[in-house]
């Protein structure tokens, strides 16, 4: 606000045309991206209702079994390494686009699936394994909580995994176009999203339950 | 650093300002490994006596890794979207604490008042 705006004198009649201050210098380049941190945040927010709602019945058994009777953590560290090299390689097809090297983010891309995939089975598998132990969401509060806030992240892995898919495909038709790299910049977000809410599953729901 | 700045501001309007390095990924990755492997190895060798305490720095080493996920991962800083990004994440990182810590309070409380008897035994049967 310079003072000029301020002069209240009779302005020069015709010469007087609209001066804009706002030149939408201030505004990013595109809103793509901060909006879909928004979303992130509110993805954040549904997965801390779930937290919390295990950390409410979480040690409602029901007479049925524990978290240290059923976790098997080796199967469990496996899968956080497994998420945390997808990490990696999905950073690595970033810096592939920064490069504009299509085949090598492709390639990374790839690896990053077949890493989602393998976290995919082995946690399928886990949860086929409680089921049939007679441990399925329906025994007690505990499994309840468990099966829904861990399946909603396998749903969430899930759906990115297609999503990466998708985005292989179009990058590949397409190549790295404008709108290509704003997809890949927002399933780089969400995959690493993803990452972020395991370590809160790890940790509170595996490690913690071992832990009684 | 701030050579790598002020090359990205000349050229961030074709990649909406995204910068990563292949160093920055290796350290983030260098420190999850750690941040990871330490709790796992406190739990798994029963390196502490109480599980208690156990508890607390395991999710102490979990909140740091996040925060080295939100850095080095997600390349959280207070200039991305003209800090639009880390006041959001600091809003809903406000709700979420306000909305755990006072499920965990109030429950823990209720559980207390209105139980016969506060025994671990009896909490194990509950539906």
């Amino acid at each position: 606000m310079s003072a000029t705006t301020l002069d209240l004198s009779p302005a020069p009649a015709a010469a007087a045309a609209p001066v804009f201050y706002d030149d939408g210098s201030h505004h990013p380049p595109q809103g793509t991206l901060l909006g879909f941190w928004l979303y992130l945040m509110s993805d954040c927010l549904l997965f801390a209702v779930l937290f919390a709602v295990y950390a409410v019945l979480g040690r409602n058994y029901a007479a049925g079994p524990s978290g240290a009777d059923l976790f098997d953590l080796p199967i469990v560290a496996t899968n956080t390494a497994l998420l945390l090299f997808s990490s990696i390689t999905y950073g690595f097809a970033m810096i592939a686009m920064q490069h504009n090297r299509k085949t090598g983010v492709l390639i990374w891309l790839a690896i990053t699936g077949l890493f989602g995939l393998g976290f995919l089975t082995l946690e399928l598998t886990e949860f086929s394994h409680l089921i049939h132990e007679g441990a399925g969401p329906w025994r007690s509060a505990f499994l309840s909580s468990f099966f829904t806030l861990v399946g909603t992240h396998g749903l969430h892995v899930t759906f990115g995994t297609i999503w990466l898919v998708t985005l292989m495909v179009q990058v590949r038709k397409l190549g790295l176009t404008l709108e290509n790299k704003r997809r890949l910049m927002c399933l780089s977000m969400f995959w690493h999203f993803l990452d972020v809410v395991w370590i809160g599953v790890f940790t509170f729901v595996y490690l913690m339950g071992a832990l009684q | 650093m701030s050579n790598e700045h002020a090359a990205s501001h000349d050229h961030h309007h074709d990649d909406g300002g995204y910068h990563a390095t292949v160093e920055g990924y290796l350290v983030g990755f260098l420190l999850s490994v750690v941040l990871t492997a330490i709790p796992f190895w406190l739990v798994t060798g029963k390196v502490m006596s109480s599980p208690k305490v156990t508890a607390f720095v395991i999710l102490g080493f979990a909140a740091v890794q996040m925060v080295v996920h939100m850095v080095y991962f997600l390349h959280l800083n207070a200039k991305v979207e003209g800090g639009w990004s880390l006041l959001a994440l600091t809003f809903t990182a406000a709700l979420v604490v306000i909305m755990l810590a006072g499920s965990i309070w109030v429950m823990y409380h209720l559980n207390t008042n209105m139980m016969p008897a506060a025994d671990p035994q009896l909490m194990r049967n509950m539906p």
